[in-house]
């Protein structure tokens, strides 16, 4: 555990807790009330993860914890030139071509100005407004065993979206949240959303994430629970572009009823100084279906962490993963891939696959598969790879008269094909692509 | 065009060309045999500017130009062309995209404006029935689950849009077939021309019977140890290489 008294940001916490508590947790249940002292308890014991715990070994926060932050909370009121820098970001991650509804949120909260029309359908509320909903009492960790960043956003979360698409119901568009993150100092922002796909229902979203990266350091925690229900379908593109300065630790669970099928693209651009990702499908039913493809191309100094986990809890389950990585200049990535498989679980067939180019000559990559299985009848493999250029492949495209940089660039978004190809929505693959090609730097020693 | 003087180059450590001389003039095609590790293969790397290649002495000019001071990339902007021995498979790059980015940065060089898409459609299509390479490949990953033959033909079609000044073929007919083979040389004749050149690389003489060269060069233990005209393929035909081999053990015996 972090000697959690030399961090300045553990005080702000507690302090921020006892504000929430004083102001808009009193309108808040009895039982939601109860769920938010358990969880910041449970920080409390925990404080900010350490090296020392087996799931942040190689993702030291020292260096981020050391600022100082404010804390976001409700009642602030967006200064204007919050809202006007907002709506530049929202614009820049506008994606051309592409025919969607859209969103969005600015530190979390919603802003309807910035957005379009609404699906049919669907529901979409402010998190805060849908606080009575049972749906959200029952997306609280069951076993109240959060730990870390995870119980630290359900102490103090305010803002966020709740989605829920009816029964059978199938949005004509997919649906574009733009998060975008501004600040003029320090900020800590725990956005908290809930999304529901009733039985047959469809959703496709694709998730933006921008920040001006000034001065400020914004750190979002962030928070996402996906629950979709028989034979529902949903497909989720999360494309995080946040420049330096921004601080991203983003817990995303996902819970899969009968024969439902989960799609996850991730992909994490250049930027951030901290990505995070905690990605876990929880296949709570029979025969279910659930990709998980991820693309992270790292820079600078920044560290991306990928943990995922798919969680066989029932027979005749599928799932497959493919996560791949590009580390340049002095970036650090990391990669751990759980695959757990209950008793329960015969007949699972599970793939993961984590392949990485370390170009940089200072990268790293810490790759982890972890395989527990405790069913007899089932088809598992993982696989794991670092490796760098293909020599044999630059020189024959340098013979063509392509430039080293050039070359290399091609080499990457190559590389990179297999995930950004998976991509349904055409005009959303070459924003990304495009994206690729964007942070692909001249030299990358 | 090419002017090579007393070319040595090594590699790993090892001593591999050990003074090679060659001139090649605009419209010639000159053929280069020997026998297997006599060094055909490495000469070609050391024109296209392979790194793990060392030239040791000698010099060697292209267009009046030090070739040996250029980059890679730089070596096929002036117009040298090397079609591989073995094409490497580049998944998830497309060969279309693949070629306008070569043709646009070879016209970048040479201060020529990027080709409209229109244009490079019109001499894609051209290209491609010239060089009988089938359109559905031309739209494939590079190389990608390619047969042996088709690898080659791609290496002609390559050759076909960016209309180098010099192409060096590295035993293009390695693995081809006779309908292959017959393809890949028909090519090359139609885009033989008095402004270029070529040299072929081949241990066997069946390619020379459809390109027929202007000069035929054998290489052995890292030199030119014979030149002549095509009668001279058809002599290694005949004899094949080991009164070479006896040749060069004699003359070390003189010495």
């Amino acid at each position: 555990m972090t000697s959690i008294q030399d961090i300045p940001l553990y005080e702000e916490v507690v302090r921020g807790f006892d504000q929430l508590t004083q102001t808009i947790a009193k309108s808040e249940s009895a039982d939601l009330r109860k769920t938010r002292l358990h969880a910041f308890e449970n920080f409390r014991e925990s404080g900010f993860p350490s090296i020392r715990n087996e799931d942040w070994k190689y993702t030291n926060l020292t260096r981020f914890l050391k600022d100082e932050y404010a804390l976001s909370l409700p009642g602030s009121i967006a200064a204007p030139a919050t809202v006007a820098n907002a709506a530049k970001l929202a614009d820049s991650a506008r994606i051309a071509d592409f025919d969607c509804y859209t969103i969005v949120l600015v530190n979390g909260a919603w802003d309807k100005q910035l957005g379009s029309d609404l699906p049919k359908g669907v529901e979409i509320l402010p998190i805060a407004e849908a606080k009575q909903d049972p749906a959200l009492a029952a997306s609280f960790s069951q076993d109240g065993k959060d730990r870390f960043f995870a119980a630290l956003n359900t102490a103090l979360f305010s803002d966020g979206l709740f989605i829920r698409v009816k029964a059978g119901a199938l949005p004509e568009k997919p649906l574009h949240i733009i998060h975008t993150y501004t600040a003029g100092t320090n900020l800590m922002v725990q956005p908290r959303h809930l999304w529901v796909a009733g039985e047959r229902a469809e959703l496709s979203v694709v998730e933006s994430l921008v920040a001006d990266g000034g001065e400020a350091h914004i750190w979002a925690n962030s928070r996402t629970e996906i629950i979709l229900h028989r034979d529902a379908k949903v497909d989720h593109v999360v494309i995080q572009s946040a420049p330096a300065g921004t601080r991203l630790v983003n817990h995303t669970t996902v819970r899969q009823k009968k024969q439902s099928l989960y799609n996850n693209y991730t992909f994490t651009l250049p930027g951030a100084d901290l990505v995070r990702n905690d990605l876990q499908a929880k296949l709570e039913e029979d025969h279910t279906e659930t990709h998980l493809y991820g693309l992270y191309l790292a820079a600078g100094q920044q560290l991306v962490d990928n943990h995922t986990l798919v969680d066989h809890q029932k027979p005749n389950c599928f799932s497959n993963e493919l996560y791949k990585g590009v580390l340049l200049e002095q970036s650090t990535g990391v990669f751990n891939g759980k695959v757990y498989v209950h008793q329960d679980a015969q007949k699972t067939n599970a793939f993961q696959q984590n392949n990485n180019l370390v170009i940089g000559k200072k990268a790293t990559i810490d790759s982890k598969p972890e395989l527990e299985i405790f069913a007899d009848d089932v088809k598992c493999s993982h696989g794991s790879t670092v490796g760098q250029f293909s020599e044999d492949a630059l020189f024959y495209l340098r013979a063509r008269g392509i430039g080293e940089a050039a070359a290399r660039a091609l080499l990457i978004n190559a590389f990179a094909f297999d995930v950004t190809q998976k991509i349904k929505h055409a005009p959303v693959e070459q924003h990304v692509n495009r994206l690729i090609s964007l942070h692909i730097p001249v030299t990358h020693a | 065009m090419l002017i090579i003087k007393n070319l040595h180059a090594e590699v790993e450590e090892k001593q591999i060309l050990k003074g090679i001389n060659l001139e090649v003039k605009a419209g010639e095609v000159h053929a280069i045999m020997g026998p297997n590790g006599s060094g055909k293969s490495s000469l070609a790397s050391v024109l296209a500017g392979r790194e793990s290649y060392h030239v040791t002495e000698g010099e060697v000019h292209f267009h009046g130009k030090d070739l040996l001071d250029m980059s890679p990339e730089d070596r096929a902007r002036e117009g040298l062309f090397l079609a591989f021995q073995y094409p490497i498979e580049i998944p998830g790059v497309s060969n279309v995209n693949f070629l306008k980015t070569a043709l646009t940065e070879i016209r970048t060089y040479r201060g020529l404006p990027p080709m409209d898409a229109k244009e490079f459609l019109r001499l894609s299509r051209e290209k491609q029935k010239l060089v009988e390479f089938d359109a559905q490949l031309v739209n494939r990953s590079l190389n990608e689950g390619f047969s042996g033959g088709e690898k080659k033909r791609n290496e002609i079609f390559q050759l076909a849009m960016l209309e180098p000044s010099l192409a060096i073929l590295d035993e293009t007919d390695s693995g081809l077939d006779i309908d292959a083979l017959r393809i890949v040389s028909q090519g090359v004749n139609k885009l033989r021309s008095k402004d270029n050149a070529f040299i072929i690389i081949t241990h066997y003489q069946r390619l020379l019977e459809y390109i027929v060269p202007d000069f035929v060069h054998v290489l052995y233990n890292g030199r030119i140890v014979r030149s002549g005209t095509k009668e001279l393929a058809l002599e290694l035909e005949e004899k094949g290489y080991d009164w070479l081999k006896e040749e060069s053990r004699e003359k070390a015996e003189t010495i």
